[in-house]
């Protein structure tokens, strides 16, 4: 598997840490109440087909989405956070 | 020919010149350069090369490449031992030492055979069925008994000590298989200017050109190959690998291939034995031919009989004859062309048998139409085939046979990533369909064109798809004219005469095998594959898989395409673990982090002990003591008592800059730093978002927009991550940015009521209590040096830690244990600093193990009330603030002299040890010189409620069991007057 770092270019898969999907994005307000952050720290679906997840690139310290498809394993693309 | 198996003229593989001595079974014998095993093993007259799996039946080559199943051995280079090598692979060179496999006590007689006689007793699912009952016996009577019986080659039961490589390539164009298709592909693409990589996994490109030795463009073969080599080798683009078998296509146009380096050399000197490539191609040419099938007939797995196309390889590669009297057994008429070019290269060819009626009968060999092999005779070796005719049974005598039930396209590369092949009625054999692999096309046989002519065209059209794909010109390019002939075949799997008819030789699968599987049920291939074991050997039924389909298909009454496809699955052939580990092992694994005073440390005689990758000493011995806890004591003692060294680099620093650095490191700890004055220093907390502790550590704050933070070092990697993740996903607007100095700086703890006294004589300006106190930091000039000066104490001492660029790290060291020891102190190492920091209640990550929140802590007044940080809001869930919760006590033993140790559960002083009862656990432990007693650290359920209870620790694990009773986790000096004085 290889993924595109914006920094660094197309890179093999071992350089980079899996996060987890994207929702780690969307921080819910601190009050937003029990659900809503369940919800962001532990509930996630299962998708076959596409996702868009957060990896990091270990030799640069960039974050990432990438945009893939857990069926066919097409990376799409990715764009850094910041 | 007579007197020898190698035919004169022959065998432009070989070098007559450079005869090799080899031994097989500790037999003596002489091949030539060039030979494989195989081809050496038969011109030494050798027929008889392993015994089968199951049955232990003997078992010759049958084949003349990677696919063979039978000529299975064991490589013997001193203490190592290779099993499974493929004798057909195997190159010769001189002091080879093989060995036979599955046979005891030899090859001639082997007391398994046995086997072969029970074979009523022993076919489809006879494990699952015998060795069920009693349950018992599994383990201790069946697979003991099951794996000697059973099974293919032994290992050394050594450690593999050989050399490995790993490797990565990157290409415009990866073709696999150096074939006429792949040679004019890679041809192609060169001229246009491409990175192309061809991968062979022969010693040498050519493929089937070296075997049938077609005219090609109005040449020979081997001029036309000497040409095309010579004008690839001329393109600086083109990289052509040998000895390389691509095993797997995986995600994103990568590839695995494994090289095979040392294996082929008598003295491989330096060199690994193989090499594990990764090769990232954008554009994938897949050249890898086709495999020849057999047909299952009674006794066809006698030693003699081989594949049709193997044998002109033998005859024409390395001029060994396959037998004096050769017989053809063929549906097709690429086995029919085989029995011509045979006689054309002076083989006597006994009889051409063909169940096709209508096969031209005008030849010069004797042709049996309409006709089928029903049996053979010969128990070491073929001396008779019997062939079933319209007038009846003829014996026909031949000490070879070669059969031919066509073609499989080696498609395995393209069903890599789930893709599944369709079936072509026309040769009779499943095709690769476009887009299996992103990115990779098929090309000549592979692609289904099994003429030589098709496959210099196909080659050349695969290179012309990928230039355009790829954005490159495409040039012009007339392939030469070759053969091209025809396919013609009769679908024809099995013999149906009675008696065994193998289909998967390297597992003992035969056709009734997988009748009965069918009959019992196991009717899908998958079910089908598992129950027989068919195509789950070694060579992973490369030739037996689409015939056992066929067979499948015939008994279930269905056609081949609706039975389905076998998966396949990487690798393509056996790679060696040690190959994919390549550079994995050892400290290749876990390299090493050292210490600037490392070497110092190490001549002072200390133990060193790996904390993370990083080595640090456990402490400095001196004469007269006899065990670590003399020397352990003494150095608590030294802090405690004058001052101490002690190499603290290995905690992670981040250097934080900015106009939003306070504000950002607000959102990132649990308590607030910017409102931390320049030059002073605070503890801090980090949450993961969960709610619970990721770490804990100091931030300085050195000046208005420029803070210091420090981690531990377990945690420094993930706080990085962290932090970077925190500011780009949340604040990446903000005017802040940092990074990891940690290898930047030495730092030295400096501890004891002489610290200061010690630092004055390197500080070009002397510190006093006043100008520089608890918690503050301060540039300093350390014998000329420029460092940093921060009072703090992991200790609970008066402590210092200095801190100066890291090439200074090694003097400093030095002078800091000098100045100590002449002080009445000294270095100290791991040990005493954790028993210092246990006295005094200091947590590490045997505390903070990702389960614990500051309340289980004591410390929830950390979290700041009046702003928001990550993991504020999880940490306020109800269940996180539990009393039940194990919270953080301390725990002396109530004879001071009973040891505690780490990982111990906690109970009830009178509770039995039983799980239900379990109320916390020992997290830290050790022996505190300056309390006379063992200390521990711990979480205890509503711990913080229990101070002066007593409990049992009850270590089942260790056999330990003791009362200690539970305080608070401050043992020492709770006002902390030592480290503020
Ligand atoms: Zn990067």
């Amino acid at each position: 598997m290889r993924l595109t770092c914006p920094c660094c270019g197309p890179r093999d898969r071992r350089e980079f840490t899996y996060y987890g999907h994207e929702t780690f994005l969307h921080r819910p307000a601190p009050d937003a109440g029990g659900q809503a952050w369940d919800d962001y720290l532990h509930n996630r679906d299962n998708p076959a087909g596409p996702t868009r997840d957060l990896w990091y690139h270990d030799p640069c310290g960039t974050w990432l989405v990438v945009a893939r498809d857990t069926v066919t394993h097409a990376v799409e693309g990715s764009e850094a956070l910041a | 020919m007579s007197g020898g198996w190698r035919i004169p003229g022959r065998g432009a593989g070989i070098d007559r010149q450079r005869p090799l001595r080899f031994r097989f079974d500790g037999r003596e014998m002489e091949g030539f350069a060039g030979d494989t095993l195989a081809s050496a093993l038969m011109a030494a007259g050798v027929r008889v090369v392993g015994r089968s799996f199951k049955y232990h039946r003997p078992r010759g080559v049958m084949t003349a490449g990677a696919e063979e199943p039978n000529a299975l051995v064991e490589i013997i280079e001193g203490a190592q031992q290779t099993p499974n090598t493929r004798a057909t692979v195997q190159e010769l060179y001189a002091g080879l030492q093989a060995r036979s496999q599955n046979r005891w006590p030899g090859l001639g007689f082997d007391a398994l055979a046995v086997n072969d006689f029970l074979h009523p007793f022993l076919g489809a699912g006879f494990y699952y069925k015998t060795f069920m009952w009693p349950r018992q016996f599994w383990e201790r009577v069946y697979e003991p008994i099951i794996r000697r019986a059973a099974g293919l080659g032994s290992l050394s039961g050594r450690t593999d000590e050989g050399a490995y490589e790993k490797a990565f390539a990157f290409c415009d164009l990866l073709v696999i298989g150096a074939g006429p298709a792949g040679l004019v592909a890679a041809l192609r693409a060169g001229r246009a200017g491409a990175d192309v990589i061809m991968a062979e996994a022969d010693t040498q490109p050519g493929g089937r050109l070296l075997a049938d030795l077609p005219e090609i463009g109005g040449q020979g073969a081997r001029d036309w190959l000497a040409g095309v080599q010579a004008e690839l080798a001329a393109l600086p683009n083109v990289r052509v690998m040998t000895r390389t078998t691509v095993t797997g296509a995986y995600d994103g146009g990568t590839y695995g291939a494994l090289e095979r380096v040392g294996l082929h050399r008598a003295d491989p000197g330096d060199l690994p034995r193989e090499c594990f490539w990764r090769i990232v191609a954008k554009r994938a040419v897949m050249a890898t031919g086709a495999l020849e099938r057999p047909i299952a007939h009674p006794g066809n797995d006698r030693p003699g009989v081989m594949l049709a196309s193997a044998m002109p390889a033998y005859v024409n590669r390395w001029g060994v004859a396959p037998g004096r009297r050769v017989a053809i057994f063929g549906n097709n008429d690429s086995a029919l062309a085989t029995a011509q070019a045979l006689t054309a290269a002076g083989v006597q060819i006994a009889a051409y048998i063909d169940p096709r009626p209508d096969v031209p009968a005008l030849q010069d060999f004797p042709v049996y139409r309409g006709a089928q092999v029903v049996g053979t005779r010969g128990r070491m070796g073929l001396h008779t085939v019997q062939v079933r005719h319209a007038d009846g049974v003829s014996e026909v005598p031949a000490d070879a046979l070669g059969l031919s039930g066509g073609w499989n396209p080696t498609l395995h590369l393209a069903c890599h990533m789930n893709g599944r092949p369709e079936w072509d009625a026309r040769i009779a054999a499943f095709v690769p369909r476009d887009g299996m692999v992103p990115g990779l096309t098929a090309a000549g046989a592979a692609a289904g064109g099994l003429s030589t002519a098709a496959c210099l065209t196909d080659g050349a059209r695969a290179a012309a798809t990928a230039l355009a794909d790829l954005g490159l010109p495409v040039p012009e390019m007339t392939p030469p004219g070759a053969e091209d002939a025809p396919y013609g075949i009769a679908p024809f799997w099995a013999v149906d005469a009675g008696g065994r008819a193998w289909l998967d030789f390297a597992n003992d699968v035969t056709t009734k095998d997988v009748a009965q599987a069918a009959r019992e049920g196991f009717a899908s291939v998958e079910h089908m594959k598992r129950y027989t074991t068919q195509g789950m050997a070694p060579d992973q039924g490369k030739n037996s898989n689409v015939a056992a389909l066929a067979v499948l298909a015939d008994a279930t009454g269905q056609s081949i395409p609706d039975t389905g496809t076998t998966t396949f699955r990487p690798p393509f052939v056996p790679v060696s673990i040690a190959a994919l580990g390549a550079g994995g092992r050892a400290k290749g694994f876990a390299p090493e982090r050292r210490l600037t005073s490392d070497a110092q440390s190490r001549a002072m005689g200390a133990p060193m002990i790996e904390a993370g990758l990083w080595y640090r000493p456990s402490y400095f011995p001196r004469v007269g003591e006899a065990t670590w806890r003399e020397a352990c004591d003494r150095e608590v003692a030294m802090v405690r008592g004058a001052v101490g060294v002690c190499d603290v680099s290995t905690l992670g620093k981040i250097d934080v800059q900015g106009p939003d650095a306070g504000r950002y490191l607000d959102f990132l700890y649990t308590n607030r730093m910017s409102s931390l004055k320049p030059g002073r220093i605070r503890y801090g907390l980090m949450l993961r978002e969960d709610g619970h502790v990721m770490d804990d550590g100091t931030c300085a704050r050195l000046g208005e927009g420029h803070f210091l933070v420090t981690t531990t070092t377990a945690a420094a990697g993930q706080v990085m991550r962290h932090m970077d993740f925190v500011q780009q996903a949340f604040c990446a607007d903000w005017a802040v940015r940092f990074a990891s100095v940690t290898e930047h700086w030495a730092q030295f703890a400096v501890a004891g009521p002489r610290a200061r006294d010690l630092l004055n004589t390197l500080l070009d300006q002397p510190v006093s209590a006043d100008s520089l106190p608890f918690m503050a930091c301060q540039p300093v000039t350390v014998a000329g040096v420029a460092g940093r000066l921060f009072r703090i104490s992991f200790s609970g001492a008066l402590g210092y830690e200095v801190a100066v660029p890291a090439r200074y790290g090694a003097a400093l060291f030095s002078r800091l244990v000098e100045g100590a020891e002449a002080l009445g102190g000294g270095a100290y190492g791991m040990e005493a600093l954790n028993v210092m920091r246990i006295e005094k209640g200091f947590i590490t990550h045997a505390e903070i193990d990702g389960r614990v929140t500051a309340f289980d802590l004591g410390v929830q007044r950390m979290l700041s009330a009046a702003k928001d940080c990550i993991g504020k809001p999880a940490s306020e869930r109800p269940g996180l603030m539990d009393d039940a919760r194990g919270q953080l006590v301390g725990l002396m033993s109530v004879d001071p002299a009973d040891r505690i140790d780490a990982g111990a559960p906690l109970y009830a002083a009178d509770a039995p040890a039983r799980a239900e009862n379990w109320q916390g656990h020992v997290t830290s432990a050790g022996y505190s010189p300056t309390l006379k007693g063992w200390l521990a650290l711990g979480f205890l359920s509503n711990g913080r409620a229990r101070h002066g209870e007593v409990l049992c620790i009850h270590d089942a694990l260790r056999g330990r069991k003791l009362m200690a009773r539970v305080c608070d986790p401050v043992f020492l000096d709770p006002e902390g007057r030592a480290m503020r004085g």
